[in-house]
């Protein structure tokens, strides 16, 4: 009993990282999406299923700032989101995450060229071989360490999804928006990646926002999953109500709890070590 | 066997792409040996032999009037002017294109205007040119660009639309502006793009070139042609054509290996 309780004070502090409000999609007379209203938390792995064309990819379209929401607003930190892609987001699509004229070393160094660099692009000498060194970090830690100068083109399907989670994370975003990333890989490699993005997933402070037509994946990844469904439908005019989260649950409360303790970890750490030297 | 799923070995292709050169020579060389027999002057269809001391007079015995070399002379003017048209049209091409392919606000003006100025035929403005220009050497440059730039351009164009949003969008997220995203992503995606396109312009380049040399020059392969025309002079004429013909092919062929060799990745990528 006690377990469980500590479990639950463990999971209150986290603050709304994400808030969305009321918020509404329409293209033309076709409603995509209405009335959304939800909090995420900082570190929260949410899971986005339903049905095809319900509008969950959609929903990501609008965090990743690709599209503007017609009414209602969504914030970030009590602010409302940059309307356009940015660097605080990465994102993973199911294809052409990765560039097909850089090699796997160059496609991950860019991430960490193109904001330092906004005249050339690029970084030059010390700066480019720095970039290519943590670049080369990320790479053996998924699993791209021996193909560092291959293009995409000669990578299996799996080892492209590696290089465009490496290539997402480099830039350290807040949250990783992630569309159907496994959905062409065959169930192995689905399982390794799933393994891989878990990892990377305890290791940094990300917030994931995953849409997946795999509910075992749903389930198994996600610390929330979000279903995406319409409430109500006009068959004479099927565009004419959108859809809307109908089953929030919390998931895997138990790697959650284990990924809040570790966030406390260094901050209390720390404290030990300050009050030791106190004394 | 279905004649769809027969495949000829390596030495039967290589005799398929002989045969029909072969035939096309062996069937001027009858007809020429036949019509000489009849009239040892025949101009029509010169035999070997009067080519070769053609090209002889014109490649390798200087001018008596000029002291040049006639053959190197109009080759080197042509090619001059053909490598500058080019040159200028494939800049234009891409600037114009990746403006109107990637950027909205550039495709609204830019598209419909292009599509336009693409269709006027620019052999139709030529008098233009010679009048605005003058007779010079920039007249005959400007027809190469106008002709060829609005083609280059619009292919570009579309070839930039090609390039999937997913990249864009994953451009920004590493942090690109505008200008970065188009110096690190767009142009190197399109740069192989624009080599296939100037091998499929170099026939028009050809074209715009020889005409506006046969028009209004002093030396150039085109107006060497249409100058001996007067004369009959097919013995000139031939060995002319033949060799524009080797130079359009090796531009080609040149092209196609540095594509290849420039950008290993491109082959790959397309599949």
């Amino acid at each position: 009993m006690s377990r469980i309780t500590s479990l639950q004070t463990v999971e209150q502090p986290a603050k709304p990282f994400i808030q969305v409000n009321n918020v509404w999609q329409e293209y033309g007379d076709q409603v995509v999406l209405e009335r959304l209203n939800l909090t995420v938390n900082e570190g929260d792995f949410c899971t986005l299923i339903g049905a095809s064309g319900c509008g969950k990819s959609t929903f990501l379209r609008l965090l990743l700032g690709q599209e503007r929401p017609s009414r209602g607003e969504i914030l970030l930190d009590n602010a409302p989101i940059a309307g356009e892609p940015d660097a605080s987001r990465g994102v993973v699509f199911q294809r052409y995450s990765v560039f097909p004229h850089l090699t796997v070393l160059d496609n991950v160094a860019l991430g960490l060229e193109l904001p330092k660099s906004p005249w050339l692009g690029r970084l030059l000498g010390g700066g480019k071989r720095e970039a290519r060194e943590q670049a080369e970090v990320i790479l053996h830690k998924v699993g791209l360490g021996h193909s560092l100068g291959k293009y995409p083109a000669q990578l299996s399907g799996g080892m492209q999804q590696r290089l465009a989670i490496a290539q997402a994370l480099i830039t350290q975003p807040r949250i990783l928006l992630l569309d159907e990333p496994f959905g062409a890989l065959d169930p192995g490699t689905r399982k390794d990646m799933h393994e891989l993005l878990l990892t990377l997933w305890q290791e940094t402070r990300l917030t994931v926002f995953m849409v997946t037509h795999d509910l075992c994946e749903g389930f198994t990844l996600g610390t929330r999953i979000l279903v995406f469904d319409k409430t109500r439908l006009d068959p004479q005019a099927p565009g004419a109500y959108g859809a809307r989260v109908t089953y929030d649950i919390p998931l895997n409360t138990d790697r959650r709890a284990a990924r809040a303790a570790i966030d406390e970890l260094p901050a209390s750490l720390g404290q030990l070590h300050i009050a030791h030297q106190g004394a | 066997m279905r004649l769809i799923n027969r495949v000829p070995g390596r030495t039967g292709w290589s005799l398929l792409v002989i045969l029909p050169f072969a035939i096309l020579l062996f069937a001027y060389l009858t007809s020429s040996v036949q019509r000489l027999e009849l009239n040892t002057n025949d101009k029509l269809l010169p035999s070997f032999t009067q080519m070769s001391s053609a090209v002889e007079r014109l490649a390798f015995t200087p001018d008596k009037r000029s002291g040049e070399y006639l053959f190197w002379q109009d080759t080197a003017a042509s090619l001059k002017r053909l490598g500058i048209g080019l040159g200028i049209a494939a800049v234009a091409g891409l600037c114009l294109g990746i403006a109107a392919g990637t950027l909205p606000l550039f495709s609204a003006p830019l598209s419909p205007l292009l599509t336009v100025l693409s269709m006027v035929p620019p052999l139709a403005i030529l008098p233009i040119l010679f009048i605005v220009f003058g007779l010079g050497e920039l007249s005959k440059v400007m027809l190469i660009v106008i002709g060829v730039t609005p083609v280059l351009a619009r292919d570009l164009e579309q070839r930039a639309r090609e390039i999937p949003p997913e990249l864009l969008i994953k451009a920004q997220t590493l942090g690109a502006n505008t200008w970065t995203l188009i110096l690190r992503v767009v142009l190197p995606q399109l740069l192989p793009r624009l080599l296939i396109a100037l091998r499929l312009v170099l026939g028009s380049a050809w074209l715009f070139l020889i005409a506006a040399e046969a028009i209004a020059s002093t030396d150039g392969l085109g107006y060497r042609i249409f100058l001996v025309r007067r004369y009959l002079a097919m013995d000139v004429i031939l060995p002319y054509v033949a060799w524009i013909t080797l130079l359009a092919w090796s531009m080609d062929f040149g092209l196609r290996k540095l594509t290849r060799l420039a950008f290993p990745w491109y082959a790959g990528a397309k599949a």
